[in-house]
């Protein structure tokens, strides 16, 4: 078994409003049950907008803060899930469940390592 | 018994390359250990078979004793370190491994069935369709890495490193090694067809350098195509790839001078045309107009037999071919179709009707848009336009022989 992260990219903005999100986030907890039915379900979460986040970094030993994040981007990550599949095609077949219910792209990625099954 | 030379061990590496791989990644779980296996198993028959002669199953002896190479070097590696990971790897259980949602538990079946499976990751989505080619080219066409670069014109460096990163994405993304589910493989299919007709195109028609053909491009597609038809007969898309490839190779030997300029279909000498291929081709043709379950490839085959069977250009049943072009972009929209099916209505209904078509379509950034209009154009009369859209063709096209021909043709046009 391996591990993947599946990150959902959504664009900077508002989100959309409460009569369209509402299913849309019906339809992402639909998902997730099979997924911890299936048993490939591992660990979920939701970001805060990017406005929301803070770089540090360390130049000639000092750590420096500074607001916003990393890469500006016309999207960014508003949340991921980490599953466990078989290969590839298994990863892709919930990540393809996740953009239809979350009506956005989701990118797959392997994690480092096998895990036990 | 006859002497075993280095270019009959190499002929029996081109052949046998990609069969032998596709057993050995099975086996091994891994195509690098099985590339190398294999490798190995050539350099032996290097050495051996000049003095054993040639063995009555060279493909059987190749993947025999790659097969004892690769766990030989297995076991030595493993005695050495990782012995956990390694000893994963021989368990059967990881390879062709079933998938979470109910997919279909593995099989071992026969080697066909590992060239199929080698062929859908070769052609996985997850890979740039470049990669695709390339990696299909290594692993199944057997080509050197330096023959493939040579052929996409990168340097060798350049393609090696999107071969070793595709192979790392391969075995670090977990794409499977087996034949796609029911479910996906229409689409899986289809990417499998684009590649090979990728190659195909490439070498018929090379979008750059100073040669039109690259026959061994185009020798190498077909060989891919029989395969794919050996391996799934029942797929009409698959026999109707075969023929329009056979169909078009046909006429290789026609489409260019022996100075290598480019001549047109209708200006071609049809006595040079490879009566073999044509009716290899034709049958297959008339094969899958009976199955009766037509798509992309068997019609665009369907319409080459119509040229094919035409004695001379005049002879050609333009109407069918319009026909055809109809039934082609029935489905769905498709410019460079259309723009064909516009050669085909010039013939049937004149340069007028056929211009009207041509402009309607956005192709602006194609070579032939510009070189179909600047023949209507010409035919037409209207030579000042004509010469601006050979220009406008000129300028696009990275192909010397295409260039060389679009250039006699503006030059021919009107007073000197």
């Amino acid at each position: 078994m391996k591990q993947y992260l599946l990150s959902m990219y959504q664009p900077h903005g508002d989100p959309p409003p409460p009569e369209v999100l509402g299913p849309i986030m019906r339809d992402l907890e639909a998902v997730h049950q099979e997924m911890e039915a299936a048993g490939a379900w591992v660990f979920t979460s939701r970001l805060h907008p990017t406005s929301s986040a803070t770089v540090v970094r360390v130049e000639d030993g000092e750590a420096l803060i500074t607001d916003g994040p990393y890469i500006e981007g016309k999207e960014h990550i508003g949340g991921f899930v980490v599953i466990r599949a078989a290969d590839l095609d298994a990863a892709l077949e919930w990540g393809r469940r996740l953009a239809r219910a979350g009506t956005l792209p989701i990118e797959v990625r392997p994690f480092l390592g096998e895990y036990e099954a | 018994m006859s002497a075993i030379s280095a270019s009959d061990v190499e002929r029996v590496f081109r052949q046998e390359y990609g069969r032998a791989v596709a057993v050995l990644v099975r086996v091994l779980g891994d195509i690098d250990s099985a590339e190398e296996a294999v490798q190995d198993a050539f350099t032996e028959a290097v050495r051996r078979w000049p003095s054993t002669g040639l063995p009555p199953s060279p493909a059987g002896w190749i993947i025999t004793t790659a097969r004892n190479r690769g766990i030989d070097r297995f076991r030595r590696e493993s005695t050495r370190q990782e012995r956990h990971a390694q000893a994963a790897l021989l368990d059967p259980g990881h390879l062709g491994h079933p998938g979470d949602l109910g997919d279909e538990p593995s099989q071992d079946g026969p080697v066909r069935d590992d060239r199929l499976r080698l062929i859908f990751t070769c052609c996985h989505p997850s890979l740039a369709p470049g990669t695709r080619v390339a990696l299909t080219l290594r692993l199944l066409g057997g080509l050197t890495t330096a023959e493939i670069a040579r052929a996409f014109l990168v340097p060798e460096a350049t393609m090696a490193q999107r071969l070793v990163r595709a192979k790392n994405k391969i075995r670090d993304a977990g794409i499977p090694y087996r034949v796609p589910a029911e479910a996906e493989l229409p689409d899986r299919f289809r990417a499998v067809l684009a590649v090979v007709y990728l190659v195909f195109n490439e070498g018929y028609a090379a979008s750059s350098g100073d040669r039109l053909v690259r026959e061994d491009l185009c020798a190498e597609a077909v060989r891919l195509g029989r395969l794919l038809a050996e391996l799934m007969p029942d797929e009409p898309e698959v026999m109707g790839l075969l023929a329009l490839m056979l169909l078009l190779e046909s006429r290789r030997a026609a489409r260019t001078t022996p100075g290598g300029d480019l001549v047109l279909l209708a200006d071609q000498d049809r006595g040079r045309w490879d009566r073999e291929l044509i009716a290899e081709g034709q049958a297959i043709v008339r094969q899958c107009l009976r199955r009766d379950r037509p798509g992309p490839y068997q019609i665009q085959a369907a319409i080459n037999a119509v040229h094919s069977d035409a004695p001379t250009a005049a002879d050609t049943d333009w109407r069918q071919i319009v026909a055809l072009y109809d039934q082609l972009l029935a489905p769905a929209p498709n410019p460079v179709a259309a723009l064909n099916r516009a050669v085909a209505v010039a013939e049937v209904d004149g340069p007028q009707a056929a211009l009207s078509l041509v402009d309607a379509l956005d192709l602006g950034g194609y070579h032939l848009f510009h070189a179909i209009r600047a023949d209507l154009l010409r035919r037409l009369g209207r030579d000042a336009e004509a010469a601006q859209a050979y220009e406008a063709a000129i300028a696009r096209t990275g192909n010397t022989a295409e260039r060389d021909f679009l250039r006699r043709n503006l030059s021919a046009l009107g007073p000197a």
